[in-house]
């Protein structure tokens, strides 16, 4: 009886497409998704000299990535909604904890340690901070009033100075961006956007009075990185000649000669785009660029498919992210950017990024295939 | 209040807002493209012929460390060149298969090929690396033989830091040793790039930035094989700045040979200056096997030792300052006016509290009869300063001794001194949560209980009461000199203790007939000399005796025998030197300690009128 009635509700295309569906997972986003980080498997064996070990721990953080998206993926995204507030509370609470922790500790510090593993904080508010602006939005009509965009502003300035001040300038911006993300698709006007913009812009020599030295120094190599090619602009310069060299289609998997060589420093993780560049050149850049969108217009059709708005706002600012990420990556990478650490999304080496986009497009997909009434 | 929403604006609105966005996001992602097109299209020829066969490379020009040298130029740190078998990594096919080829036919131990294996992480692939540094003879030749069969592998010429002096100054002088993890991580990136090695301790440590230098670089064009072909561009390195110290270190070999065989601290400091001139903690140790990383083994026996030669006494040991604190006392007592120095007082050899049994006795059983303060001090009469410690209190005195540098860092140019423990009302509250006892006062007068001293404290506070209370701030590096000229060295704050030059000139009297009456109990050490030394012997307890019990040097364990200290200084009536011995288990100051002073402050006066 029971399986005779599961056939007629579904009708599967096919077994896997059957058990994703079941899964609440979107297939078109999770094939993206998976291409990537099959691309990144690909790329880390010939940045992390063909060392199988580097591909296993990798594998692991991935695969754990993959399950907590699907764990997400099965959460009805009226729970996300529910506990916005109380997860950016606790977000807020351990950015504090761990930055008076580093006090103590007399250093920078940006993890708590829990047994057997670490734990970011920054990570966390990455997400819950979209989260929280989202709902706070949702609650009142739309455009947003100046009084929310008062408050909003609050909520997106408090975890970024903790962050700024850890200090991870990167994770900084990315927190910042994400709720500037929900602001703008909420409709703030685009008078009040261009005003923020000249603000900011005039805002820049106190901010500048306010950085670390070493930030200052990124920034000064960002503008004439000859200036120290032995320390701080090596990267850049290094970088430049492996992308450069590259050509239109590159020099072939396992092919790059700067990092075979060493020249190039953290090949395998803020800087694994030169390789990448190096290896499959404009060609493959523009295939991974193609890649990358194809991930970013998916979610934004997700969230213009959402069916309230602190869905949308949260899909749409999620989406926007992981752009951010891609642009200030690539950017950097290729000389149009201050260097900030901000690993290149799904490809670098590293675990607490690929954890937190992957949960971001948990919660994309939750929103997607939950939806209380379908419009066929 | 509520606003009811209007859902068709808000979703137009939206719709509005992602259609902008994607547009953003394209334009942004051509701006990408643009720029890779530039790279990789119109700069192709340009960034390929940089990086394809012929590569520009950047290579670091480590420069040469800065030479360490005592008041009177000799060499106490220098680079001396030594043969070490280096390998690169990028021409090696089988790096496990040579390295165990090579282990077998020089008998590597295991952990040098481990500590190997770290350094080829951290270094770029074409840069030479250090297998065995400092290669003997035997070797040498053992390697010359078979070198066609190991391509990649090679015997090159480095500098590696040599300590002339072996253990004589160790503690003070420090040592560099391989860089290790955690400190790669705390270093500047670029200056360090291509160095392997950093100061660990003493001078070697508090003065690496100057030491070091500063890093160059070289642009080079290699071929494949990493072969230089031709220099383009250099910029020259800064070497290191070379370091005069204050350091004697003939004297300094004095007092360590004086030792004897004695564990124990000695501190000399020039008085006019606060120069350190001794700075002795034995047993020393060699720092030179430190250079070229020490064996484990060997490492583990001085760790374990039981004499502990790693740990450095003059700057870090611990002691009661026993006697030796009594001049302090009386000088309190003098300016805060509980005494004065006529005022006589009858020693029965014990002291007793008002309405308690317990008797404080005095090392001198029967007691010293009648003393005046100069005697109290010469003979080292206990009954007298109990009794002023009970006048003064605890307050006074800790106010009094701290403003010689009692329980507090001295400032000297070495890194990890120690602070000692200068008792109060307030710390005892704070550390143990008790009240302050009246028993506690009167041995904090002789310097018993709570109250620990480093022998550098010592010396810096009897050199300031050399000074007539013109604080010294000990300090080593005496000049600063590289490319661009000389400097000094630290900079050195002068405080004045505001006092009375007759009060001061009662208790150096009392110092002075310490060593040149008959019944001081320095008295051994006035012989054959024309000046006048100043001094004070002190006995710090290792074991606490029980009331009615006996100390009896014989029946106890060598290492349960009391510590010996002498504190002098010397001409007395314009002084020179200030010097602090401490001997651990020596037993009295006056026959142990106070002749290693007498030695110290007798070549140093020598050598100086000499000049």
């Amino acid at each position: 009886m029971q399986t005779e009635s599961r056939q007629e509700q579904f009708e599967p295309p096919s077994l896997l497409g059957n058990v994703l569906r079941k899964l609440h997972i979107d297939i078109p986003l999770f094939i993206g998704l998976l291409l990537t980080s099959l691309l990144s498997f690909v790329i880390l064996y010939s940045t992390g000299s063909q060392d199988m070990d580097v591909l296993m721990r990798q594998g692991g953080r991935v695969g754990l990535a993959f399950l907590l998206m699907t764990v997400l993926a099965h959460v009805d995204p009226y729970q996300f909604k529910r506990y916005s507030t109380l997860l950016f509370g606790i977000g807020i609470f351990l950015l504090i904890a761990v930055l008076i922790m580093g006090q103590i500790g007399k250093g920078a510090q940006r993890w708590l340690e829990l047994g057997i593993f670490r734990f970011q904080p920054s990570e966390m508010i990455k997400i819950t901070t979209p989260m929280m602006i989202a709902w706070y939005l949702a609650e009142h009509p739309l455009p947003p009033k100046s009084r929310q965009l008062l408050m909003a502003a609050m909520l997106i300035i408090i975890p970024t100075v903790l962050i700024a001040k850890q200090p991870d300038l990167g994770t900084a911006l990315l927190v910042a961006s994400s709720g500037a993300g929900v602001l703008f698709f909420a409709g703030i006007s685009w008078r009040f956007i261009a005003a923020i913009t000249v603000t900011l812009a005039s805002l820049t020599p106190i901010l500048w009075h306010f950085m670390r030295d070493y930030q200052r120094d990124r920034v000064l190599t960002f503008l004439n990185p000859e200036a120290d090619p032995l320390g701080r602009g090596y990267h850049i310069i290094q970088s430049k000649i492996a992308i450069g060299s590259g050509g239109i289609y590159g020099k072939g998997w396992l092919g790059s000669t700067q990092s075979e060589l060493d020249f190039l420093p953290e090949s395998s993780t803020d800087f694994i785009f030169a390789v990448f560049a190096e290896e499959f050149g404009l060609s493959g850049c523009l295939g991974l660029l193609v890649l990358y969108l194809l991930i970013i217009a998916r979610c934004l059709y997700i969230a213009s498919q959402a069916q309230d708005t602190y869905s949308r706002l949260l899909a749409s600012s999620l989406a926007f992210t992981f752009f951010v990420y891609v642009f200030v990556n690539i950017g950097m990478v290729i000389g149009i950017l201050p260097v900030v650490g901000v690993p290149l999304p799904l490809i670098s080496y590293g675990g607490t990024s690929i954890v937190t986009l992957l949960a971001g497009f948990g919660i994309l997909m939750s929103i997607h295939t939950h939806k209380k009434f379908q419009s066929r | 209040m509520y606003v009811i929403k209007d859902h068709s604006v808000e979703s137009r609105l939206f719709r509005n807002r992602i259609v902008a966005a994607f547009i953003a996001i394209m334009l942004l992602t051509s701006g990408l493209i643009v720029r890779l097109i530039y790279l990789q299209i119109v700069g192709h020829e340009h960034y390929s012929s940089l990086a394809k066969d012929n590569s520009i490379k950047i290579v670091p020009l480590v420069p040469n460390r800065g030479m360490i040298y005592d008041r009177h130029g000799k060499v106490l740190a220098e680079n001396r060149p030594s043969y070490s078998l280096e390998l690169i990594p990028e021409q090696i096919i089988d790096m496990d298969d040579t390295l165990s080829r090579l282990q077998k036919l020089l008998a590597i131990p295991d952990e040098k090929i481990e500590q190997y294996q770290k350094l080829r992480k951290r270094q770029k692939r074409f840069v030479s690396t250090p297998l065995l540094l400092s290669m003997n003879d035997e070797e040498l030749a053992k390697f010359a033989v078979v070198r066609p069969y190991f391509t990649g592998v090679d015997i090159h010429t480095r500098l590696v830091r040599h300590y002339p002096y072996a253990d004589l100054a160790a503690h003070v002088i420090g040592y560099v040793s391989r860089i290790n993890e955690a400190e790669l991580k705390e270093l500047p990136l670029a200056e360090y790039r291509g160095s392997t090695h950093i100061g660990k301790l003493g001078v070697e440590s508090s003065y690496e930035t100057e030491l070091h230098g500063k890093t160059g670089y070289a642009e080079i064009e290699t071929n494949v094989q990493a072969r230089l072909l031709n220099t383009l561009n250099e910029v020259s390195p800064d070497p290191g700045a070379n370091l005069y110290l204050t350091l004697d270190i003939d004297l300094q070999k004095m007092a360590y040979d004086a030792l004897g065989t004695f564990n124990g601290a000695v501190v000399a400091i020039d008085v006019k200056t606060g120069g350190v001139l001794v700075f002795v903690s034995r047993p020393g140790f060699d720092p030179n096997p430190f250079v070229v990383g020490i064996a484990n083994d060997a490492y583990q026996a001085l760790q374990a030792s039981e004499n502990q030669p790693l740990y450095n006494r003059a700057l870090r040991g611990l002691y009661p300052p026993g006697s030796t604190i009594k001049p302090f006392i009386a000088l309190a007592g003098l300016e805060y006016e509980a005494v004065n120095p006529q005022q006589r007082l009858n020693c029965p050899g014990f002291y007793q509290l008002p309405g308690v049994s317990h008797q404080y006795r005095d090392w001198k059983k029967g007691g010293h009869g009648s003393v005046d303060l100069s005697r109290a001090i010469t003979e080292s009469c206990d009954v007298y300063f109990y009794r002023l410690a009970s006048m003064l209190g605890i307050d006074h005195m800790h106010s009094f001794l701290q403003k010689f540098g009692f329980g507090e860092k001295s400032g000297i140019d070495l890194i990890g001194e120690k602070t000692g423990l200068l008792p109060s009302r307030e710390w005892k509250r704070a550390q143990k949560n008790q009240a302050w006892y009246p028993g506690e006062t009167l041995i904090t007068g002789i310097g018993q209980g709570y109250h620990q001293v480093t022998p550098l404290q010592l010396a810096r506070a009897t050199a300031t009461l050399a000074n007539q209370g013109k604080v010294v701030t000990p300090f080593l590096v005496n000049k600063i000199v590289d490319a661009h000229g000389t400097r000094p060295g630290p900079e050195i704050h002068k405080d004045v203790i505001p006092l009375k030059s007759e009060n001061v000139n009662t208790v150096i009297e009392g110092m002075i007939n310490v060593v040149h009456s008959a019944h001081g109990t320095a008295k051994g050490i006035n012989t054959n000399i024309d000046y006048q030394i100043a001094g004070k012997t002190g006995t710090a307890q290792v074991l606490g005796i029980k009331q009615n019990a006996k100390y009896n040097e014989q029946d106890i364990d060598f290492k349960f025998r009391d510590h010996a200290l002498f504190i002098a200084f010397a001409p007395a009536n314009d002084p020179k030197i200030a010097v602090a011995v401490v001997v651990e288990n020596g037993g009295h100051g006056g026959s142990v300690a106070a002749p290693i002073a007498g030695q110290v402050i007798k070549q140093f006066l020598q050598e100086n009128d000499a000049n």
